[in-house]
């Protein structure tokens, strides 16, 4: 039975306090305040709670709390099939559930030694790249908005719209897609997508011209940002940081082009960088990183071959329903997969790719058995709220949001 | 460039490195428990090596009779562009084992995790505190003898 004591104060609190410091309560004027940030707080994100020590209105210190959506994913992950796991990976990163997908299976893919054919790597890349130009939008919108702009947020959230729309279009949900498979996709990019997609590239550039045209003068938003968070290049290393933080801190570091995964290695884009290391230049990075998106878009669109979508591996891809219901063999094949799982070799991967908040990496311990003996996520915005208080340190409380608006945490990643 | 790792790691901590192994060209090297920082500042700081990102920390119940838990750190190398994990045994009697958050400060959190799950403790750790679930829980969850459905009553919830 669960018993509260009441006497001890919350470690949370502890971790916060110096040792050598008294906090009153009743006199905050004089004293450092403990104010406490979320996990309802429209700034945060979702369900991120953090407990801010004030000096006036300057952060001593900050100490974020996660947990608040955890789920137990990874536990989940040891009692249900390879096959099984797949719509829970939509509910990570929620804002990017395509590149979730598209992670995941890679992982079980480098498990099992299944290459899939080229037509789905390049749909592959393909909807990591919409994913990836979906989640940067919400992340400039909600970071213009955090600081006051909110017609940005509009704007951005209607391009995404779009997306969303083709994303229905290819795999009949809006939000919870699902749709890779291990060894392949649920169904075949369509004609409908192209032209949905072309639609949307033409319209994308004149589109980020005007988020550029409301922001990038914008003297409000210039000064809410520049100089703010501020985390050097080799904290940033030591602690950990992927994805747009680590390179607008200019570290040149792409998965995409430093580990090739997919057919990346095929296609033209830059990686790009910033040095000033602050919630302006993550802004810049993640604004050209988006238009880099729509390049490789282009090109995929272009270079993308025709034939199947599957790999040729019966005992290890789940076989087309049309199939099963008319042949023997692909009822036996479905039937194992799905009641059994797949068959993967003893031992243990490591696959990351470059998603929209960072390095989103699946770990797997293999026991020889259907399910995995042990999943692991490696989650980019967890790690990267590591970095929250060492960016918070010495800010204003306003700045607070800026800073959390620049690591664009999606909280159903971090606390899993 | 794995030779290359395994080769230097062995000349330099012959008694440290128990073994390596290879698995879909990811490079695994299993580290005495003792000596695990030791090896870490090395491969941080060889200027060939210079394993500078920490990618991520982990835990894993293997359920065996000795050497119950494993705790895998995944390292980055952006000069190498290249991984490697490092692997530490831990027993079920002596569940300490040293924090890696002195060589890379982004391994507390991680490491933070695998407390909160397994229950290691990691010694020399500057804020060992549970990370997802309550304070004062009283279980690991991801240990192998925790049930998929919780322990009733193990959280509390408000009353009416």
């Amino acid at each position: 039975m669960f018993v509260t004591d009441h006497s001890k104060k919350p470690q949370i609190l502890q971790a916060l306090e110096d040792a050598d410091t008294s906090i009153t309560i009743d006199d905050p004027l004089e004293n450092t305040m403990i104010l406490n940030m979320g996990p309802q707080h429209p700034a945060t994100h979702g369900v991120l709670r953090v407990l801010l020590k004030l000096d006036g209105e300057r952060v001593v210190n900050c100490v974020p709390e996660l947990g608040y959506l955890h789920r137990g994913y990874e536990k989940i992950a040891e009692n249900a099939t390879y096959h099984e796991f797949i719509p829970h990976t939509d509910r990570l990163d929620y804002l990017s559930p395509l590149s979730n997908n598209v992670g995941y299976v890679m992982a079980v893919e480098k498990l099992i030694g299944v290459e899939v054919p080229r037509r789905a790597q390049f749909i592959r890349v393909m909807i990591c790249e919409m994913a990836r130009i979906a989640s940067h939008l919400v992340a400039i919108g909600s970071m213009a908005m955090d600081v006051g702009a909110l017609t940005v947020l509009l704007w951005t959230f209607r391009e995404r719209e779009k997306l969303m729309d083709i994303y229905d279009v290819l795999c009949g949900a809006r939000f919870t897609t699902s749709y890779t498979r291990i060894g392949g996709l649920m169904q075949d990019w369509t004609d409908t997508c192209t032209q949905m997609l072309r639609k949307f590239l033409d319209e994308f550039d004149q589109d980020m011209q005007e988020v550029q045209d409301l922001l990038f003068t914008n003297r409000i938003f210039i000064d809410r940002c520049e100089g703010v968070g501020y985390l050097s290049r080799e904290d940033c290393l030591s602690m950990g940081m992927t994805g747009p933080i680590l390179r607008a801190s200019g570290v040149p570091r792409d998965l995409r082009r430093d580990n090739p995964y997919l057919v990346y290695d095929e296609l033209d884009f830059d990686v790009i960088t910033a040095t000033e290391s602050d919630a302006l230049a993550r802004f810049y990075v993640r604004f050209s990183e988006a238009k880099e998106s729509a390049r490789i878009l282009r090109q995929a669109l272009d270079k993308m071959p025709h034939g199947p979508i599957h790999a040729q591996e019966a005992k290890k891809v789940l076989p087309r329903k049309e199939r099963i219901y008319t042949k023997m063999e692909e009822l036996i094949h479905d039937f194992m997969l799905i009641n059994l799982g797949i068959d993967p070799p003893v031992g243990e991967v490591y696959q990351g790719i470059e998603s929209s908040k960072g390095e989103f990496g699946i770990y797997i311990v293999s026991d020889g058995t259907g399910h995995p003996w042990r999943m692991k996520i490696r989650s980019p915005s967890m790690v990267n709220l590591s970095a929250l208080p060492a960016m918070c340190r010495g800010a204003m409380v306003s700045d607070i949001v800026a800073i959390i608006g620049s690591i664009d945490p999606v909280m159903g990643e971090a606390d899993k | 460039m794995n030779t290359l790792i395994i080769e230097k790691l062995k000349n330099r901590f012959p008694d440290s490195i128990e073994s390596t192994h290879e698995f879909r060209g990811d490079l695994t090297v299993q580290v005495k428990k003792s000596d695990v920082v030791k090896v870490a500042e090395f491969l941080k700081n060889d200027s060939e090596l210079a394993f500078d990102l920490p990618v991520d920390a982990l835990g894993v119940d293997m359920y065996r009779p000795e050497n119950r838990f494993e705790v895998v750190y995944i390292l980055y190398s952006t000069a190498n562009k290249k991984y490697l994990r490092l692997k530490v045994l831990v027993d079920e009697d002596d569940l300490g084992t040293p924090t890696l958050s002195t060589v890379w400060a982004g391994a507390a959190w991680n490491e933070r995790e695998v407390f909160d799950m397994f229950g290691i403790k990691f010694s020399g750790h500057p804020d060992l505190r549970r990370m997802y679930m309550p304070e004062d829980y009283q279980y690991y969850p991801l240990r192998k003898d925790f049930p998929l459905m919780g322990i009733p009553d193990s959280i509390p919830l408000p009353r009416k």
